[in-house]
């Protein structure tokens, strides 16, 4: 198998790879928002449930985590998981598990913001909403892109974590070649494309902050 | 009418009593000055009356209107939502750090209330915002971000941004405690300045000598009681000794100046 084919074979993989990265960037970014506003919430109850989530998702390894995603239905409740299942899994626990890192870096980014920003925009008549929305959340953006960046590049690193429930990701497909064609080349070929890929998020995050640095 | 009326006002943080029952009154286009040492509650009483403090007891009417009243408990009992918002359209507060909006620039500072949060038209915002800003003598700086201006440049900006709202009454918390000497000058110019609109100003400061000037009424603060109150005249001369202590430093600077 020369090199051209398995550029080829991994060129698959590497589409799953990026579906994972973008399913999880689009619906962990706004669930990471909700779950810190339950984590800031001033009802007990709701806090300590997602406080309790919270600690789950990040002291628990995400691979772990996966992995009872994948085969918890069956197991816990004897749902029978068809293939199909697998990449849904990889979907699910991927965001619940980014969702809770978001919800932090948010949490920080909020709680950082000086009180008098709140206590000029109730002052000039600004509802709660529109306060977070139009005065607070644009603030926040800016100054907690850095965190933010450093974990989407965890992402695209983690996204290799899917192969634990054989989801034919990039990781899985150059393992798998490697050993088929006992070679280095696809594993090589991989590092290139999660460096490359990085490389581009970096440069995206580079422009968004410069693009937010017209004041400070 | 008056345009604030508060009365036995009390407010504790913890054991600390910081307002000890304050009543005061302001009318139509009036200028009332607190002075007193740090610490004796005179931003505690702004925050309470711009209702950004929550009072333990007392009353707090705006225009005829009660914001707030002591409930048959003994406890503070506030105007509902709408009602609050409605009374919170009469005044506006220029904080002492400015607290302008970071990521708007000048224009944007000024408009965006007026246009989002009062539903006006834009064209009577943007010439009311046009104006103000020539007022100001802001000209020029309508695209500035916040952090390219001066302190002094600023703190005109949030009176711009408060005046935009058209308040019947405008609160000053300390207006110049962040500048220099010189923009202290030019801030207290503006605020002199804004004496012809009819707009009752109450402002919290410690420059004495523009609290004499500019005021038709002074309020003497210590410990968290009005000490006195009156014309800058009578404050100024008080025989008090409580006031004279506090104004002592003051008073030598001006015989000294023949005064």
């Amino acid at each position: 198998m020369g090199i051209g084919q398995i550029v080829g074979q991994l060129a698959g993989g590497m589409m799953t790879s990026i579906q994972i990265f973008v399913v999880t960037l689009v619906f962990s970014l706004p669930l990471g928002l909700v779950v810190a506003f339950g984590r800031m919430s001033k009802n007990p109850v709701i806090q300590a449930i997602v406080k309790f989530y919270i600690s789950i998702m990040r002291g628990t390894p995400l691979m772990l985590q996966l992995m009872v995603v994948y085969f918890g239905p069956y197991y816990l409740f004897r749902i029978k998981i068809g293939s199909g299942y697998r990449l849904w899994a990889a979907f699910i626990g991927f965001v619940i598990n980014y969702s809770a890192y978001f919800a932090e870096i948010y949490r920080s980014g909020i709680q950082s913001m000086p009180a008098g920003q709140y206590e000029a925009a109730k002052l000039l008549g600004y509802s709660k909403s529109q306060t977070f929305f139009i005065i607070i959340l644009p603030q926040v953006i800016k100054r907690i892109l850095p965190s933010v960046t450093n974990e989407v590049i965890t992402l695209v690193k983690d996204t290799s974590l899917a192969f634990t429930i054989s989801v034919l990701e990039m990781f899985s497909i150059a393992k798998a070649l490697a050993s088929s064609q006992t070679s280095m080349i696809p594993f090589v070929a991989a590092g290139l494309f999660y460096y490359i890929f990085n490389l581009l998020v970096a440069v995206g995050m580079e422009a968004i902050e410069k693009k937010l640095s017209y004041y400070n | 009418m008056n345009v604030l009326e508060c009365s036995h006002v009390k407010k504790s943080f913890g054991e600390l009593q910081v307002l000890k029952d304050i009543s005061l009154t302001v009318g139509e286009g009036e200028i009332l000055s607190i002075i007193g040492p740090s610490g004796s509650g005179k931003s505690t009483m702004l925050r309470c009356a711009t209702m950004l403090e929550t009072m333990d007891s007392g009353q707090i009417v705006y225009l005829g209107k009660r914001a707030a009243w002591t409930g048959a408990d003994g406890t503070a009992v506030y105007a509902s939502k709408k009602e609050l918002k409605e009374i919170g359209s009469q005044f506006g507060l220029v904080f002492q750090n400015f607290n302008l909006f970071p990521h708007f620039d000048v224009w944007k500072n000024i408009t965006d209330a007026p246009l989002r949060v009062q539903k006006r038209r834009k064209e009577e915002v943007f010439a009311q915002a046009k104006d103000l800003i020539r007022k100001m003598g802001l000209e020029g700086k309508e695209h500035a971000y916040p952090c390219q201006l001066s302190g002094g440049q600023c703190q005109r900006v949030a009176i711009a941004r408060a005046l935009a709202l058209n308040p019947k009454i405008l609160f000053f918390d300390e207006p110049t405690s962040a500048l220099d000497p010189e923009l202290t000058g030019e801030v207290l110019k503006v605020i002199k300045s804004l004496a012809d609109l009819d707009i009752a100003m109450v402002i919290v400061t410690h420059e004495m000598a523009f609290a004499r000037d500019i005021s038709d009424k002074v309020i003497f603060m210590a410990d968290g009681v009005i000490v006195e109150e009156g014309t800058p005249e009578e404050v100024f001369a008080s025989g008090n000794e409580r006031t004279r202590a506090f104004l002592g430093k003051y008073r030598d600077m001006l015989s000294e100046n023949g005064e």
